[in-house]
């Protein structure tokens, strides 16, 4: 137990005493937290379309209003033909084209089938998907507002309500659609992750480069004693960060803390020995910190690409959902979300929280088994 | 107790087709100073990593303190101190950061620890610079430390690979006074170096060429056999026959 004692002190006296690293270590989750959160965003900002105009009407003029009252689209340019608004599309300058066929406002007053076309830039797809469906909500209500002016100023005619099913869709657990909300949890998984990942892994292999684990080794030190004194120190760091990012998550952002905290630290003690594990074993198998940096930056794209941060799992193929189901990341962001968001307990992420021990045992066993003190 | 601190017997380590030892046997009394010479690449660090059980040997026996180096490795780390090569305390803590370390890790207790550092710090004469980070010491210090830190935990035997290696002549001479001093309080000095000068100092000397001993004896008893004035002519006759290239 002493020896334990005196390995942490020294990792603890080395970790403090790196002035580059140390700010680093402790800015991390605050640093990550804002700029992921603010910038990758979903929401709809300040769409810049062009208007074809070739109807030159009272409800042309009261289309492009309604869209730029919502304040997510800006009216660039009106334009007479769709060659010049293709150009303005193809050198960037607008995410949309709005074709106000000729005929288009008699078409409407007179109750007949009135359409415009909607060209939108779809290179960013997702973009593309909500730009259509807010410019659909937006038509949607000019539809009912002015159809309801319409009928209003003919009163000989026999007032005929449309009878139609109408969607009152209601957004659970994340009302406002939110997409901090959705990210927040997330993201402090990743932080997490990049800690366990690559900080103890990578602090083994500096000591082989430097050579100071050679005179470790010709100490009593067992492996055990040295695979604690290398995991502990960054597994409370690890805590720490997530802890802060926690409160800012809380107090910064507002996020709704349904579940208990007692449940997501408990199933982040077990996360992170799985991702420190993983790290120990990366300095197991490579000889240098650069080796190790990228194989450990390889696993952690992966990580993130197949853990449901961005895209939901559900939407990928079916081989990629299989692959998720190793992805410890995957596990914990599910249940950061379902904790935070939902409210869930222990009897709804229970087999999650087995797997991901599972992982650690696994993963453990396998790199204090790989290390060795005396080469072969 | 046991009167011999190192035996071997046939001791060989391959890597691949190459074979670094040779089938190397001897013995080191206890208390003995022994020099361990040899060219670069004559296989002296392979045979002292197995000797301090950083690498497994691929035949032959050896054991060091009386443990065997393939059964009770472990038994061999408590009962050894090593100074590598290759400068290899923690540069990013202090002189005394180290001692307590190292000390603690060997098992000396909280309480004793304290006087065990001054008492290293005293010898080395580092208390000057006790509190800075053994990164600015010059290399000399540093070798000083690093001895100092070998012994520190009162070992049976101590492996030194090259510890006077690129360290001023009175930095040197200081460091045999110490190797001669440990030597009297019984431990074992098992010691390589590319010294001549040193080599003479030595209680018995063995010089290595191809991964083979060639040559074991008292300094005195080596120059008569190869009827040379110093180990240095012994060494330069005995190394012009290796085939394998320096470096």
């Amino acid at each position: 137990m002493n020896t334990i004692r005196f390995l942490l002190e020294k990792e603890f006296l080395q970790i403090f005493r790196n002035k580059s690293m140390l700010p680093i270590l402790f800015l991390m989750p605050v640093v990550q937290l804002l700029v992921l959160s603010f910038a990758a965003t979903y929401e709809l900002k300040e769409v810049d379309f062009v208007m074809v105009d070739q109807d030159r009407s009272e409800v042309s003029r009261q289309l492009a209003a309604e869209f730029q009252s919502t304040g997510y689209f800006t009216l660039h340019d009106v334009v007479s033909n769709m060659e010049e608004a293709k150009q303005m599309m193809d050198a960037g300058k607008v995410g949309m084209i709005m074709h106000l066929p000729p005929g288009l406002s008699s078409d409407f007053y007179s109750g007949q089938h009135a359409s415009i076309q909607l060209s939108v830039d779809a290179v960013d797809g997702t973009q593309a998907g909500l730009i259509q469906s807010y410019s659909a909500s937006i038509i949607n209500d000019f539809n009912q507002q002015h159809r309801a002016d319409l009928e209003m100023s003919l009163p000989n005619k026999p007032v005929h309500q449309a009878k139609t099913i109408n969607l009152v869709p209601q957004n659970w657990y994340n009302p406002e659609l939110d997409y901090i909300t959705f990210m927040v949890p997330g993201i402090l998984v990743v932080l997490v992750s990049m800690i366990g990942l690559f900080l103890s892994g990578m602090n083994i292999v500096r000591e082989q480069e430097i050579g100071t684990i050679e005179q470790l080794n010709v100490t009593p030190i067992t492996k055990t004693q040295f695979m604690i004194g290398k995991l502990l120190p960054f597994w409370v760091i690890g805590m720490f960060d997530l802890l802060i990012g926690l409160a800012l998550a809380r107090y910064g952002f507002d996020i709704p803390f349904l579940g208990s905290l007692a449940t997501i630290l408990v199933v982040a003690g077990i996360f992170l020995i799985v991702v420190q594990a993983l790290g120990l074993f990366i300095s197991t198998v490579t000889g240098t910190q650069q080796q190790a940096m990228f194989i450990a930056w390889f696993m952690m794209v992966i990580f993130i690409l197949l853990g449901g941060l961005f895209t939901p799992i559900e939407s990928m193929p079916g081989w990629a959902q299989d692959l998720t189901l190793a992805n410890p990341v995957a596990y914990f962001i599910r249940i950061m979300r379902m904790v935070l968001l939902k409210g869930a307990g222990w009897e709804e992420i229970a087999w999650m929280v087995l797997v991901l021990s599972g992982f650690a045992s696994l993963l453990l066993l396998l790199s204090i088994n790989r290390y060795k003190k005396t080469a072969g | 107790m046991y009167d011999v601190a190192i035996k071997t017997e046939g001791l060989t380590r391959r890597f691949g087709d190459f074979t670094a030892v040779d089938q190397i046997s001897f013995e080191v009394k206890k208390g003995e100073i022994f020099g361990f010479l040899g060219a670069n690449g004559a296989g002296k660090t392979t045979a002292m990593r197995m000797l301090t059980g950083l690498l497994m040997p691929t035949e032959g026996q050896a054991e060091v303190a009386g443990f065997d180096v393939y059964k009770q490795a472990e038994s061999i780390k408590k009962s050894i101190g090593y100074m590598s090569q290759k400068f290899s305390l923690y540069n990013d803590l202090t002189a005394e950061e180290n001692i307590r370390f190292y000390g603690g890790v060997y098992g000396i207790g909280r309480n004793e620890l304290p006087q065990k550092t001054d008492e290293v710090i005293d010898s080395v004469g580092l208390q000057s610079v006790r509190k800075k980070p053994v990164e600015s010491l010059p290399l000399g210090w540093k070798q000083k430390l690093a001895f100092s830190i070998s012994i520190l935990h009162q070992p049976k035997v101590v492996f030194l690979d090259e510890p006077t290696g690129g360290v001023d002549p009175v930095i040197r001479r200081q460091f045999w006074e110490k190797i001669y001093e440990i030597a009297d309080r019984g431990i074992t000095v098992f010691v390589t170096t590319h010294y001549m000068d040193e080599a003479e100092y030595c209680d018995r000397v063995s010089i290595m060429v191809d991964g083979k001993i060639e040559a074991l004896d008292t300094p005195k008893g080596l120059k008569q056999s190869f009827s040379c004035d110093s180990i240095e002519e012994v060494f330069i006759q005995l190394a012009r026959s290796a085939e394998r290239g320096q470096g």
